[in-house]
């Protein structure tokens, strides 16, 4: 065989393991969480509140304030994401120093810490706008942590839409809103969910900033307006990872396991827009 | 009368009030940070702080030097981009060109699941699982060691890369490839100096926001790679970072108003001016590097 | 047919999560602080739940000096602490006219443990353990705290500097709050201490008694001798009859007083936690006050009246 072909077959065997690397490691984590998980998991496990009996304790309040808050995160920081990256690769000019740093601020942006995010949070939201320790106050901090990620996966996929497709909208007399909006906007959608999902993934992981800025470890009731305490999956696993009995370690099993099917939820219709949104691309 | 020039116009400026949001985050956290920080700073001086060779806050005695917490923070960056980058790439290349439509179909989905685990469940990977298998391999490894933290680190800024450069290589043109091929390319020439080098400018945004999350990250490295701050570069010792001070410091016990307190603020400040720096300094190669335009 | 489906997914969704029913405005009751009390206001709350549906109670995770913070300010009305207030604490409370009143719920022990294979060291006395543990400790091998153990590296795991066990640890055996060795692996997760010490032969660590009594298939107890006494094992019996000295420690709640004085919900909640606490800390793994204390802590507070304005 000659050397290029050589090169090539290795080439394939490499790429090929890595993926496989990759998902080996995803199937680990996920079937030794399962293991322990699935003797926990019950619709009496969904419907109970926190208990100091392993074999009580639920999640439900865990998991409504994960919806909301993820839920609202989503309404805040993607119109906000999605338009200010929009703007900056479409509308402004270019070679301007602003858009530079405007840029490098967001990358910036993307390299804080998310407990760096919590105090900022908690002395922007909490304490200056006195919104105190509320649903909308941690949706805020969240929508502030994921904004760099859609900006950055956003203005990458509007990069990718071909010259030509823009060149032909005007060529066809469309002013630059319609060509926007029209043309560029619906050929990057596919890169713009992915960033969506990415970032949805980020939010719905985090617990050190909301422990900052108020989301509690119990609570008994769920949260019925957006300035009801509340608290989150990632920090109901963190509490009950961090107790001395084995038991509340598989009940925190069981809810990594739901966090999952929960993140999943959402990447779901995200991944189902992007396919029809590839459909629509290869015509 | 509303023209189309006036519909442009009006659009233009209300796009640009979107971008207010970013401008108060930095201004506010640069505003506030500094703030904070400014009582640690009248206590200990900025050259001791800066280039300090000892970290030692809550202890007895104290010394207030960040140079080790770099120096960890450094651990964990390094070797999760030397895990994630080519691995992440690979599989990246993998998915776009290699594997057929159907598996690409549920892989991608799956493989971005990944981004979804909470960051304490590494923690606790690296923890539980990792470094008894490293121990393996090297029998001298620490029970927090900073391998195990950073490998794990690299396994969360994978999704990071692979999604964002397979959909970069999703969506270069037909042509491109065809072009290359009907040159004679094998695939991994086509890949590798046709491809890639086409869509560098999103790899290289991606590669920049895979580092700048692996300098930030908290929950994970605070859990596995320990709370020593020390000098050395072995990987097989247990570390601190710069994150996982801040997170020490916030969610224990020390009180507002003690250098302790503000240590934290001034550490979390010097991440964010070394961040400002590191991420200046990639866009410029990035720039130098792009020259790309089809 | 998709739309649809997800129009009915969310109606699901609210229907589920619209639920609990609440009765009457209750009020709603904020705690927060350390997280090693945590588990016994848990245990109230969710008592107390059960006898008063739709009463609405928050507990939070912020830590010790976290709480205070807030406490402080008026933002929550109980404050787990597994220390004493310090001073910097009771003067924000003050500047916020904040009044308090130090409530002690249980105690807390905090055990030394080894390696269920570590032969030797099975009793320590408090000397042995300051030169372990003081902070210009030369201490590496077991043979340098006796002569007769194996000349093998000490292992050491201990919380963090910023744990109210740390401070506590510290205070008894070297001195001064905050004094020790800086060389060991810490850790804020007590588990992980668990982890580090059942793994390793040549370990030894601390943490609270709670985590001891879930695992003691993993670690193995110290005896500890304190001034020439006997060699005491950390067991609720030893702590509750504060034998085992020197390293049991009380544990509290600080409650807002004005918040007790005029509000009856407020009263009635502390006076619940006090009389269940003696059967609930148990439950936990802590270790009860006398049922006297209990008892006299709430004649106090039931003595609490609203001042009438005339």
């Amino acid at each position: 065989m000659t050397t290029r072909k050589l090169q090539n077959k290795l080439f394939v065997m490499f790429s090929k393991t890595c993926c496989l690397l990759c998902i080996f490691i995803l199937l680990f984590l996920v079937i030794t969480t399962l293991i322990r998980a699935i003797p926990e998991l019950s619709f009496y496990f969904l419907n109970s509140y926190p208990s100091r009996f392993a074999n009580k304790a639920g999640i439900k309040a865990a998991l409504v304030g994960s919806f909301y808050l993820i839920g609202l995160t989503s309404l805040i920081a993607l119109p906000i994401g999605v338009l200010s990256a929009l703007y900056l690769e479409e509308y402004s000019n270019k070679k301007s120093i602003i858009k530079k740093t405007l840029e490098l601020n967001i990358s910036n942006l993307a390299a804080m810490p998310s407990i760096v995010y919590g105090l900022v949070g908690l002395a922007l939201f909490a304490r200056f706008l006195n919104l105190g320790t509320s649903l909308l106050t941690g949706s805020l901090t969240l929508s502030l942590l994921i904004l760099p990620i859609i900006i950055v996966s956003t203005q990458a996929a509007l990069k990718t839409v071909p010259k030509s497709v823009t060149l032909a909208g005007y060529a066809m007399g469309a002013h630059k809103y319609q060509v926007v909006f029209g043309l560029q906007l619906p050929y990057a959608m596919t890169g713009i969910l992915t960033g969506i999902i990415l970032a949805i993934s980020r939010a719905i992981g985090e617990s050190a900033p909301l422990i900052i800025v108020g989301a509690v470890g119990y609570v008994s009731f769920l949260p019925t307006s957006l300035f009801d305490s509340y608290t989150v999956l990632p920090i109901q696993i963190f509490n009950w990872a961090g107790r001395p009995n084995e038991d509340f370690h598989n009940r925190s099993a069981a809810a990594i396991i739901v966090l999952l099917l929960v993140l999943l939820s959402f990447n779901l219709v995200a991944i189902y827009l992007r396919q029809k949104s590839l459909r629509n691309k290869k015509i | 009368m509303l023209t189309k020039q006036k519909i442009d116009c009006y659009i233009k400026i209300s796009l640009r009030a979107f971008l207010i949001p970013s401008i108060v985050c930095t201004l506010f956290t640069i505003l506030f940070l500094t703030k904070e920080s400014l009582p640690f700073f009248a206590e200990v001086n900025i050259i001791d702080f800066l280039f300090g060779r000892s970290w030692q806050p809550l202890i007895e005695p104290r010394s207030f030097g960040v140079i080790p917490l770099i120096i960890g923070t450094m651990h964990i960056v390094i070797i999760s981009i030397l895990f994630a980058l080519p691995v992440g790439i690979l599989t990246a290349i993998y998915l776009s060109e290699i594997a057929s439509k159907k598996h690409r179909k549920f892989l991608k989905p799956i493989l971005e699941l990944l981004a979804g685990i909470p960051s304490v469940v590494f923690g606790y990977f690296a923890l539980i699982t990792l470094t008894p298998i490293i121990r393996i391999i090297f029998p001298q490894v620490e029970a927090f060691n900073s391998l195990s933290a950073a490998i794990v680190v690299g396994v969360m800024i994978l999704p990071l890369i692979t999604s964002l450069c397979d959909d970069a290589l999703q969506s270069l043109p037909k042509s491109i490839k065809d072009a290359a091929y009907a040159l004679g390319c094998t695939q991994f020439e086509a890949v590798f100096f046709i491809q890639l080098p086409a869509v560098l400018k999103q790899i290289s945004a991606s590669i920049l926001l895979a580092i700048s999350r692996a300098i930030g990250e908290t929950m994970a490295v605070t859990l596995a790679a320990g709370a020593t701050p020390s000098l050395h570069l072995n990987p097989l010792k247990s570390i601190q970072t710069m994150t996982s001070f801040i997170v020490q410091v916030c969610l224990g016990d020390a009180s507002s108003g003690t250098v302790e307190y503000h240590s934290c603020f001034a550490v979390a400040l010097l991440l964010f001016i070394i961040t400002f720096f590191f991420n200046g300094l990639g866009k410029l190669l990035i720039r130098k590097a792009n020259n790309y335009d089809y | 047919m998709k739309f649809q489906t997800l129009i009915t997914l969310t109606l699901i969704f609210i229907t589920f999560s619209c639920t609990d029913k609440v009765k009457e405005k209750n009020l709603l009751i904020t705690a927060d602080g350390s997280s090693t009390v945590f588990p016994i206001t848990e245990a109230i709350a969710e008592e107390y739940m059960k006898k008063n549906h739709g009463s609405k109670i928050t507990i939070g995770i912020s830590g010790t000096g976290g709480g205070f913070k807030k406490f402080c300010k008026g933002q929550t009305l109980i404050n787990n602490a597994s220390r004493s207030i310090k001073e910097i604490e009771q003067k924000l409370c003050k500047s916020n006219n904040i009044k308090y009143i130090k409530i002690p719920v249980a105690y807390d022990g905090i055990t030394v443990v080894i390696n269920p294979k570590n032969t030797w060291a099975t009793k320590l006395t408090t000397t042995q353990l300051n030169l372990l543990w003081q902070n210009d400790s030369k201490i590496i091998t077991w043979n340098q705290l006796d002569p007769s153990w194996p000349k093998r590296k000490i292992k050491l795991f201990g919380p963090g500097p910023d744990s109210g066990t740390f401070d506590y640890f510290t205070k008894v055996i070297n001195g001064k709050s905050g004094l020790s060795r800086s060389n060991y692996s810490h850790s804020e997760d007590d588990n992980i201490i668990i982890h580090g010490v059942s793994n390793d032969v040549d370990a030894i660590g601390y943490f609270g008694y709670a985590y001891f009594i879930n695992n003691t298939e993993k670690v193995k107890d110290v005896a500890i001798s304190h001034k020439g006494s006997d060699y005491i094992k950390s067991n609720g019996e030893n702590i509750l009859k504060n034998i085992y000295k020197p390293l049991s420690r009380p544990i509290y709640i600080y409650a807002n007083k004005n918040q007790i004085i005029e509000n009856i919900q407020f009263k009635k909640f502390i006076i619940f936690y006090l009389k269940s606490a003696e059967e609930l800390t148990r439950q936990v793994g802590y270790v009860n006050l006398d049922n006297n204390e209990y008892k006299k802590q709430v004649t106090s507070i039931e003595m609490f009246e609203p001042k009438v304005i005339r």
